[in-house]
């Protein structure tokens, strides 16, 4: 009788190939931006806890005062105040809840359509392929800013009309990579076993498609929450965003555009954090993907 | 006898992973002379094709490296050469051919294109002797009109026929040696034969070393004059051909020869070695297939046996061997 | 009389080869070309040849995984193509299985055993959880598994392990036939053993049928009980095994066994090596006249231009050429 034990080795004292330097170089390209996001998440859920002012709590005798670390700040405003004497840190922190949620919030329902999409694509073919891959073409040659233009204008902005701006042409990048993953799975010898064994089409799909399909996504979404907080600031930098005073990082870059000569530190802060943010998605994005990609030989 | 073109003492190679180190070769020896072909037999992960890839010094730093002894090449040991000097040997002294015909020859190039590629890279021909080169290259591999092979694609080609511009590729610069991975595994019986015989014919032309990595027995008889087989990372007996089959001194090898089907007659059952190879990363204390053994002895469990020279050119590593 | 399970006659199915912008056919690719089989109960028949042959193609036939261009499959004296779908939900598909070559891709790599090997069970039956999880621990056992591993996700097995586990999936609907393509070429030579020999216990234990697809001779020497030499397309030698491999009548045949034969090299003076020049050619423009005669060596005229009948030889022994013997 041959049982399991004999196949797995036990784990021995760990000795990497790499020098010392190069796997603490490594494993901070995980920490780092692991603790970034979970920082983010921590303070867009507590963020009234957190933040010591009402973000949009104007302060007129304080206005464009710059960060305590500077000549001339105080450590009342950590990070300084704008042109309407707002708490920089506070509208930060609450920008970020709004930034992270609006991105968040498009980036699952951009992955929900663009899946569903891509694994019927793949794996039934033919003409119900070539459908929806004509939507897919149409969704992607649409200018997205002008969509968002116009539905800003013609719904009125606020925060569904972003959501609903970013994700109405977004799931277009999905589809077209989940696609090919589902018509490579669908030739794969346990797909056939399967449809030998009897089941149904949607059965496939469900069991054995979109459970190998979803390392991909994973990826994906990681590397798309930098896009998403870009282009969510983009918008609202536009002013066709978040309307004011909500803050969010985009509009707030924005709002000290006009000011970036005498207090800089009011567009400075929001640009940084939107670069972090940006910055850990895609590392998280490809550290997940070198974790989970069976060909890399684990050094 | 004719000279030995390679020596191989004692060879030690491992693979640096998480888990620890993987000894994948550890302590392999043997001789390859000109105009011989030897064999290395055993089964997947016991180390044929990392000796192999060690040899060539093909390994890929910083997993895997060699970690002792000596690999000497007509006087030259090859393993603390440069990088650069290595290159010089390599295509030109030693060519290596490998399992997948379409994984070794790249696709967007003709195969004039890429047996030239080999010939340009290590031999100071005239331009205009190039292309006589290569198709003489392909005469010695009886590839038939070898001046339309020339213009052809690797996708137009069967896979007997891919198979044999690698080996073209592999001689065209007449080498001393050449290392064989599984090149007839993915091939078809009747095309598998005719490989082995156009080789045999190679053989006497050139008077090459072939090390010829399998795990088929039918090939190792048709094709091998003597025979290793490894088994977990180390060589457990050496012998020539005939001798192999006739009377294996190795449990394993005999456990090996008779699991796998005759067809010269009606097996009623298949003798089956219980259990599997261990592995590498947590291997047992004394002989390793002791685990496996049928007639292993409290000895074999504590102690690695020693290699015995039981005559003409026989070695084995087993203590029921004296 | 032989108790017949299934019963293949002149199994045809070609491909068509399209070219341009309208794509028209401008040829076909004769994968199988008139095949005629029977597959007795709780006997082993294997389909023997090189890549090319079109035996994949009829073992798909015979899954409904291809629809055949033409002739008629036979379960238990029923054409199967009259079976309606409903039919052949319930009463084909249980019967039928199928374990592939390749174990390491056969299996969803995001499955755990208990789900796969129930998988066929929890599609065909109304079994409940409990029932089908004491019947996966059944079946590992069967096969020669730790019950207790089955919580244990593939790539936790060897190759071999895991053909035992495609072997437990396959019997959890206690089939009739099992089609096997080359069930132990993946493996390494000493777990083939292990393999064929659990495969010959379970087909006495539980009467099954095998229809096994091999390119090596010695297994198929092994394991069958009748065996079908096949050449681009056709059948060209078929009978019990030991008669074929005792008594070969086709060329290609002895070409076969003796390119597989295990002959050290000094034996070769009293074993004829065969060895055949050229390649198959390909399945959409096959020779004219017998199929082989581009590569036998015993080709007279009328090989290339008559098609040489299946010409009985003996109980069950028949072959297609016109010089047998």
């Amino acid at each position: 009788m041959t049982t399991l034990g004999e196949v797995r080795a036990k784990p021995a004292k760990r000795i990497s190939g790499l020098s010392r330097g190069a796997r603490i170089v490594r494993s901070l390209t995980f920490f780092v931006p692991m603790v970034i996001m979970l920082g983010l998440v921590f303070i867009t859920l507590f963020a009234p806890l957190i933040a010591p002012y009402d973000p949009i709590e104007q302060h007129m005798l304080e206005r464009r005062l710059p960060p305590s670390f500077f000549e001339g700040g105080t450590t009342k405003y950590i990070l300084g105040t704008d042109h309407l004497g707002r708490d920089i840190l506070s509208r930060m922190i609450y920008g970020g809840r709004v930034s992270l949620s609006v991105s968040l919030l498009a980036i699952m329902i951009t992955a929900g359509i663009g899946t569903v999409m891509g694994i019927a694509s793949g794996y039934i073919g033919g003409r119900t392929d070539g459908f929806l891959m004509r939507l897919t073409d149409i969704a992607m040659s649409f200018p997205g800013l002008l969509i968002a233009m116009l539905l800003s204008v013609g719904v009125g902005p606020g925060f569904w009309t972003v959501v609903f701006a970013l994700s109405i042409l977004g799931w277009a990048g999905y589809s077209r990579m989940i696609r090919g993953e589902a018509l490579r799975l669908r030739n794969s010898d346990f797909v056939m076993q399967a449809r030998v064994n009897g089941v149904s089409n949607i059965g496939i799909m469900f069991k054995h498609i979109f459970p190998n399909v979803v390392n991909t996504l994973i990826i994906i979404m990681t590397l798309q929450i930098g896009m998403m907080i870009l282009a969510e600031s983009a918008l609202s930098y536009l002013g066709i965003g978040i309307p004011a005073p909500t803050p969010s990082w985009g509009s707030m870059v924005s709002d000290g555009r006009n000011d970036l000569d005498r207090a800089w530190w009011i567009s400075t802060f929001p640009g940084i954090a939107i670069g972090l943010v940006v910055l850990s998605g895609n590392f998280l994005g490809d550290w997940i993907r070198d974790k989970t990609d069976p060909r890399l030989r684990r050094l | 006898m004719s000279e030995i073109v390679l020596q191989v003492e004692n060879l030690h190679t491992s693979f640096f992973t998480r888990g620890g180190e993987v000894k994948a070769v550890d302590g392999v020896s043997f001789f390859v002379r000109e105009s011989e072909t030897f064999g290395i037999v055993g089964e997947s992960g016991c180390g044929k094709s990392v000796t192999a890839l060690s040899i060539m010094r093909l390994l890929q730093e910083p997993g895997g490296r060699i970690t002792g002894g000596k690999i000497i090449m007509e006087g030259t040991d090859l393993v603390p050469l440069s990088k650069k000097k290595m290159r010089a040997y390599r295509g030109r002294m030693i060519s290596m051919i490998l399992q997948d015909p379409m994984s070794s020859l790249n696709p967007v190039y003709t195969v004039g294109n890429q047996i030239g590629e080999s010939i340009r890279l290590h031999q100071a021909l005239p331009d205009n002797m190039v292309e006589p080169a290569i198709i003489e290259s392909l005469r010695l591999l009886k590839i038939p009109t070898p001046e339309t092979m020339l213009g052809n694609y690797p996708f137009q080609l069967s896979g007997g026929m891919r198979q044999r511009v690698v080996g073209a590729i592999a001689m065209s610069c007449r080498p001393r040696l050449l290392i064989a991975d599984e090149p007839t595994t993915a091939l078809d019986a009747t095309i598998q034969a005719q490989y082995i015989a156009l080789f045999e014919d190679i053989q006497k032309k050139t008077n090459v070393a072939i090390i010829f990595i399998t795990h088929d027995f039918g090939v190792v008889a048709k094709m091998c004059h003597r025979v290793g087989v490894m088994y977990a990372g180390k060589i457990v007996e050496t012998a020539p051909t005939r001798e192999i089959f006739k009377a294996p001194q190795h449990p394993y090898t005999s456990a090996l020869i008779n699991s796998v089907p005759r067809l010269d007659r009606k097996d009623e059952r298949l003798f089956s070695i219980e259990g599997q190879p261990p592995s590498l990363l947590n291997l047992p204390p004394g002989c390793r297939f002791a685990p496996r053994c049928t007639v292993a002895r409290d000895t074999c469990r504590q102690q690695e046996p020693p290699e015995v020279n039981v005559g003409n050119e026989h070695t084995v590593s087993c203590w029921r061997v004296k | 009389m032989a108790d017949i399970l299934m019963e293949g006659r002149n199994l045809t199915k070609h491909y068509p080869v399209t070219r341009g912008l309208l794509q028209h056919v401008v040829g076909w690719v004769r994968a199988v070309d008139g095949v005629s089989f029977t597959i007795e109960r709780g006997k082993t028949l294997s389909l023997v040849g090189e890549s090319g042959a079109g035996k994949t193609t009829t073992a798909k036939a015979v899954l409904l995984l291809e629809r055949l261009t033409s002739g008629t499959i036979l379960f238990e004296g029923k054409d199967l193509y009259h079976y309606s779908s409903k039919e052949l939900k319930t009463l084909y598909r249980p019967r039928i299985q199928y374990v592939q070559q390749n174990p390491w891709s056969s299996m969803n790599p995001r499955m755990r055993l208990r789900d796969i090997i129930a998988e066929p069970l929890m599609t065909n039956t109304k079994m409940n959880r409990g029932e089908i999880r004491r019947r996966v621990m059944e079946l590992l056992a069967n096969v020669g598994l730790d019950p207790e591993t089955i919580d244990s996700y593939p790539h936790e097995f060897s190759g071999g392990q895991r053909q035992r586990i495609a072997v437990a999936r396959a019997l959890g609907l206690n089939p009739s036939l099992v089609v096997l393509d080359e069930p132990v070429s993946a493996l390494d030579v000493s777990i083939r053993a292990q393999i064929m020999n659990l495969l010959k216990d379970l087909q006495d234990k539980y009467n099954l049928s095998y229809l096994v697809i091999a390119h090596n001779l010695a297994t198929v020497r092994y394991m069958s009980h009748d065996v079908a030499i096949m050449y681009l397309g056709q059948i060209v030698e078929y009978g019990d095994t030991e008669e074929v491999f005792q008594k070969p009548l086709h060329p290609y045949t002895r070409a076969l066994i003796s390119a597989s034969m295990l002959t050290l090299p000094e034996d070769e003076q009293e074993v004829k090596q065969i060895i055949l020049t050229g390649e198959m050619p390909s399945p959409m423009n096959p020779p004219s006249g017998c199929r082989f005669h581009t590569r036998c060596a015993e080709a007279k005229e009328e090989c290339s231009r008559d098609i040489p009948e299946m010409v009985s030889v003996g109980a069950k022994h028949m072959v297609k050429c016109h010089h047998h013997g």
